[in-house]
């Protein structure tokens, strides 16, 4: 299953629900593109839902990791949201679970911004 | 498990991102008929993709004329997957460690380091040209035959 990416703005949040795989040649380059859409709008916080991100690759973790510096550089944050076990698992694997701001419900996540 | 599943399965395929769905729908298959659970399934497959993907991407670099070559073999005590790519090659030795500090914010350089966390056993050896990739997961012994 392909990645699926649908918007919405909550609290001056906007809140990417990301759905499917992200890997090499399967919604990588759709990550990287919705991030920098973002980035060139000038929104500042941005939530990535991965609740249904049920598949990531190495190419997948470079994009997130991508995504994280990306915003950093452009005075951008980016939060994770809703980590599957598999992708929980392989953030502590590779030791990005230092790197990214994460929480398990939307409502937090979403005031950590202000 | 059973001796059903016991068996060899090797094939050519070319050098395109098609081939490594190909190799990683393999490799779900006969690691379910070889009795894998949910985890060890997930991570068997994951290190055969990422296999693939470096002989693909990296090894041959999309070349057309250049094709990788994989077995899968279960031996009853070991889950067996051996990809060999027809590039330059390269030293397994010698990556940076993508899990260091001064690493870890870098796009790329994960593959390998996954390849060797979620398998038992990983030997590389140099073909010159090209590079072969042997994964290793044990299998658990069947009840009653420890």
């Amino acid at each position: 299953m392909a990645l699926t990416i649908a918007s919405r703005e909550v609290d001056g949040v906007t809140v990417l629900d990301l759905s499917g795989r992200i890997t090499l040649g399967e919604g990588s380059v759709q990550l990287r593109d919705a991030i920098r859409d973002l980035i060139s709008k000038g929104q500042k916080r941005i939530l990535l839902n991965l609740g249904e991100v049920n598949y990531i690759d190495s190419s997948g973790l470079g994009e997130l990791v991508s995504a994280y510096t990306t915003s950093k550089n452009q005075g951008a944050s980016l939060k994770l949201l809703k980590l599957t076990k598999k992708v929980h698992d392989l953030l502590q694997l590779t030791k990005l679970y230092t790197v990214f701001d994460i929480y398990d419900d939307e409502a937090s996540a979403i005031a950590s911004f202000k | 498990m059973s001796a059903v599943s016991k068996g060899r399965w090797s094939f050519r395929l070319n050098s395109t991102m098609e081939s490594v769905g190909e190799v990683e729908a393999t490799a779900e298959r006969l690691g379910t008929e070889a009795g894998l659970d949910e985890d060890e399934l997930f991570r068997v497959t994951m290190a055969v993709r990422e296999a693939t993907i470096n002989a693909v991407l990296h090894g041959n670099e999309y070349d057309p004329a250049r094709q990788i070559d994989v077995v899968f073999e279960n031996t009853g005590a070991d889950f067996v997957f051996t990809i060999a790519d027809q590039g330059r090659g390269f030293d397994p030795d010698h990556l940076p460690d993508p899990s260091a500090p001064e690493n870890l914010l870098r796009g790329t350089g994960r593959g390998i380091f996954l390849i060797r966390s979620l398998m038992d056993e990983v030997h590389f050896r140099q073909l010159h040209p090209g590079t072969e990739l042997t994964l290793i997961k044990h299998l658990a012994p069947e009840p009653g035959n420890r």
